[in-house]
C-alpha cells in the first residue's frame, strides 16, 4: 500500500509527545501531590546513615572510557550492516555473483574482527587487576 | 453523520490506538511486577503479596496510590534540572519503542492499520536508536545524584548497556538479512508462510542469534543475571538510591515497560509476532470476522507472556555476574558469536535462494 | 510544511551549538550538542533521508555524545573558568568563519540546479525505501569506501588503545 512518506511518521511523533507528556505529568504530579517536609538530615545525600563524605565526583578507571570509545566505534560497524542485510538477497542479482554480498562483509567483518583481537590482546577488555598486563 | 477526510480518520485512529497502547502497557507493568513478585515468592516457597483484594490483585493499585502519595525529596546536593529530566528521559524511552510493536495480523480500516502503532520502514532501528537515547536517563540520574552509590550504579550500568547493545544490534542482523526489511511489519511477514516451522528461530536458523538476543536482552534491561548496577548488597539500589516518589516508580515503571518491550520485540523478531505457530492449517476453524482479527493478538499475548515468565523465572533462578565476567561475556563472546552468527547465516542464505 | 519544519529546527540547531559554547558546565554543553545532533536528525529526516536520520540519532546522539558525557562525568571536569580568549582567534576566527560561511553560500547557491530539490508532501513509500536505494550504491558502486570504513574503524581502534595507555 503506498502511504505518505509524513503519514508513517505521524504516529511516532504523536507517540513521542504523549510519552514525555506522561512522564513529565507524572513527576508533576508527585511534586505536588506529595507533602514536603524537609529537614537537613533527609536533604543529605544517602551514605547509608553515615554523615557523607566529600562528594561523587571522583575520577574513575580509565577502562570505563575504553569502553564507550569501542563502543562508537562497534556501532559505526553495526550502522553499517544494516543496510547491507536489507540487500543482501538482491545483491546476487544486482551483481551476477552469488556469494558477492558474502564475501564483502567478510572483508568488513575481518578488519573489524582485527581490531577486537588486537584490543582482547592487549587485555583492555579484562576487568581484573591480576589478569591485566599492566598497560592501562 | 459528520463527514471526515483521510487524514482526519487516521489521526483520529491514531490517537485511540495510542492511547489503547498506552493504557495496557502502563497495567501490563504493573501486573508484571505483580507476577514477578508472586512468581518469585511460589518458587521461593512463600505466597508472595496475597492481602490487597482477591489474590493480591489489587497490590500494584495500592503500590501505585503509596508511591504518589510519597514525599517527593530533592536532595540538597542534586544538579536539579538534569536530576528532574533523567526519569522522564527514561520513562518516556520506555514508553516510546512500542509503537513500532505491530501487535496483530494485519487488519485496515479506512487504510489505516489498527493493530500497529507506526509502521515504519526503518522501525528496527528506530527501536535501537530510542534505546541507545535512554541511556542518558541511566547515566544522568547516577551523575546528578551527586551521590556515589548512584554515580557507581550508573558508571556500571551504562557501561553494561552500551557493551550489550552491540551485541544487541548484530544478533538482529540474521534476521533483517531473511526478510531484507527493517519494517517489523515486512520481519513478521517473511515468517507467516508455514507457522512455526517459518519462524526465525527454527526456519530462519536463527536459535543462536535468539539465545545473543536473548542475553543481550537481559542485559540491557538490567535484569537477573544482569542486574549489577543495582546489586542491593553493595550499592543500595544503584543509579536510582536518591530517587523518591514517583520519580523512583518512574524507573521502576521504564524498567518493567523495556522489559515488555524486549519481549514483544523477541517475539516479532524470532517467534513470527502474532502469526499461530500451526500457520494456516487452523484457518478454516475460524475463517470469519471477528476471531480471525482476535486470535493473532491472542498469540501474541501469549508469546510475550511467556517471554515474561522466562525472565521471572530466569531471576529466581541464576546468581548474579561478577563485573569482570559480565563485561568478559559481552565483549569477548557475545560480540564475536553474533559476527560469526551474521556471516553464517548469509553464507546459508546465498545457497538457499 | 518543509520550510516550517526546516526553520524550527535549523533554529534548533543553531541555538543550541551557541548554547554549547556558552554554557560554562561540560555536562550541559555536551547535553546541548546532543540537541544539536537530533535536530540535525530530523532535518535529514525532512529531506526524506529516513535512514541517514536513524543513523544520525544511533552514531552520533547515542554513541558518541555518551562517551562525551562520559568523560564528563569521569574526569571530574567542574565549571569553566571564564578566560578572555585569545587575540589570535577573534582576529582570525570572525573573518575566518564569515568566509567559509560566504563560500559555502556562494558554492550552493551557484550549483542549486544541480543539487536537485525534495519535496516531503511528494514522497512515498512504495516499493523502493530510501533505505534500498542507499544500500543498493553502498554495496554496488561505492564497494570501495564502504570497505575503507572498516580499516577507519581498525585504526581508530588502535588509536583509542594508544591514548589509553599509562605511557606514551
Amino acid at each position: 500500500m503506498q502511504t505518505h512518506y509524513i503519514w508513517q511518521y505521524i504516529p511516532l511523533v504523536l507517540q513521542i509527545l504523549v510519552a514525555l507528556a506522561m512522564a513529565g505529568g507524572m513527576v508533576a504530579a508527585s511534586f505536588f501531590i506529595g507533602k514536603h517536609k524537609r529537614t537537613k538530615v533527609k536533604l543529605g545525600a544517602y551514605e547509608c546513615g553515615m554523615d557523607p563524605v566529600g562528594d561523587a565526583r571522583g575520577r574513575f578507571s580509565v577502562k570505563f572510557y575504553m569502553v564507550a570509545m569501542l563502543f562508537i566505534l562497534f556501532d559505526v560497524e553495526a550502522v553499517f550492516i544494516m543496510p547491507w542485510a536489507v540487500i543482501y538477497r538482491q545483491l546476487h542479482t544486482i551483481t551476477g555473483q552469488r556469494l558477492f554480498g558474502f564475501w564483502e562483509m567478510v572483508v568488513y567483518l575481518g578488519f573489524v574482527a582485527v581490531g577486537l583481537f588486537y584490543v582482547w590482546k592487549k587485555g583492555i577488555l579484562d576487568w581484573t587487576n591480576t589478569s591485566s598486563r599492566g598497560d592501562l | 453523520m459528520i463527514h471526515l477526510s483521510a487524514f482526519q480518520i487516521f489521526l483520529l485512529l491514531t490517537v485511540l490506538k495510542i492511547a489503547v497502547v498506552l493504557v495496557i502497557t502502563l497495567t501490563a507493568v504493573a501486573y508484571t511486577v505483580l507476577l514477578e513478585r508472586k512468581v518469585l515468592g511460589r518458587m521461593q516457597n512463600r505466597w508472595g503479596p496475597s492481602r490487597v483484594g482477591p489474590f493480591g490483585l489489587l497490590q500494584p493499585l495500592a503500590d501505585g496510590i503509596k508511591l504518589f502519595l510519597k514525599e517527593d525529596l530533592m536532595p540538597l546536593a542534586v544538579e536539579r534540572p538534569l536530576f528532574v529530566a533523567a526519569p522522564v528521559i527514561a520513562l518516556a524511552c520506555a514508553l516510546i519503542s512500542i509503537s513500532m510493536v505491530p501487535f496483530g495480523a494485519e487488519t485496515t480500516y479506512q487504510g489505516v492499520d489498527l493493530f500497529q502503532i507506526a509502521n515504519i520502514n526503518v522501525g528496527l532501528l528506530i527501536i535501537l536508536g530510542v534505546t541507545s537515547i535512554g541511556v542518558y536517563g541511566i547515566a544522568l540520574s547516577g551523575w546528578s545524584s551527586n551521590n556515589k552509590y548512584s554515580l557507581f550504579g550508573s558508571l556500571r550500568s551504562t557501561a553494561q548497556v552500551i557493551s550489550y547493545e552491540l551485541a544487541l544490534g548484530l544478533s538482529l542482523v540474521g534476521v533483517i538479512l531473511r526478510a531484507g526489511s527493517l519494517s517489523l511489519r515486512d520481519i513478521v511477514n517473511s515468517q507467516s508462510a508455514h507457522g512455526a516451522r517459518s519462524w526465525n528461530i527454527f526456519g530462519g536458523l536463527q536459535i543462536v542469534g535468539f539465545f545473543i538476543y536473548l542475553m543481550a536482552a537481559y542485559a540491557e534491561t538490567n535484569r537477573s543475571p544482569f542486574d549489577l548496577p543495582e546489586a542491593e548488597s553493595e550499592l543500595v539500589a544503584g543509579y536510582h538510591t536518591e530517587y523518591s516518589s514517583m520519580k523512583f516508580a518512574m524507573f521502576f515503571m521504564a524498567e518493567y515497560a523495556n522489559m515488555i518491550t524486549v519481549a514483544c520485540v523477541a517475539t516479532l523478531l524470532f517467534f513470527g509476532g502474532a502469526s499461530s505457530p500451526f500457520g494456516h492449517l487452523t484457518d478454516h476453524l475460524f475463517a470469519t470476522g471477528f476471531i480471525h482479527a482476535v486470535l493473532p493478538i491472542f498469540w501474541f499475548v501469549f508469546k510475550v507472556f511467556s517471554f515474561i515468565l522466562l525472565y521471572i523465572w530466569v531471576r529466581a533462578t541464576l546468581p548474579r555476574f561478577r563485573y569482570d565476567q559480565l563485561m568478559g561475556f559481552g565483549w569477548k563472546f557475545l560480540l564475536p558469536l553474533a559476527m560469526v552468527n551474521i556471516l553464517a547465516t548469509a553464507l546459508v542464505l546465498a545457497f538457499r535462494s | 510544511m518543509q520550510i516550517a519544519l526546516f526553520t524550527i529546527f535549523g533554529l534548533l540547531a543553531v541555538i543550541a551549538a551557541l548554547n554549547m559554547l556558552l554554557q560554562r558546565h561540560p555536562i550541559n554543553s555536551a547535553l546541548s550538542l546532543v540537541v544539536v545532533m537530533m535536530s540535525l536528525a530530523v532535518l535529514y529526516w525532512s529531506l526524506g533521508a529516513e535512514f541517514l536520520a536513524a543513523a544520525q540519532i544511533i552514531v552520533y546522539a547515542g554513541a558518541v555524545m555518551v562517551l562525551f558525557v562520559f568523560v564528563v562525568m569521569l574526569l571530574n571536569a567542574g565549571e569553566e573558568q571564564r578566560t578572555k580568549g585569545s587575540k589570535i582567534a577573534s582576529i582570525a576566527g570572525f573573518p575566518g568563519a564569515a568566509a567559509i560561511f560566504c563560500l559555502l553560500t556562494f558554492i550552493f547557491l551557484k550549483n542549486r540546479a544541480a543539487l536537485g530539490n525534495t519535496q516531503l508532501s511528494g514522497l512515498y513509500n512504495g516499493a523502493e525505501s530510501n533505505l534500498t536505494r542507499i544500500a543498493h550504491a553502498l554495496f554496488t558502486n561505492l564497494l570501495l569506501p564502504f570497505e575503507v570504513t572498516s580499516v577507519l574503524v581498525l585504526v581508530a581502534i588502535l588509536g583509542a588503545v594508544v591514548l589509553a595507555r599509562k605511557e606514551l
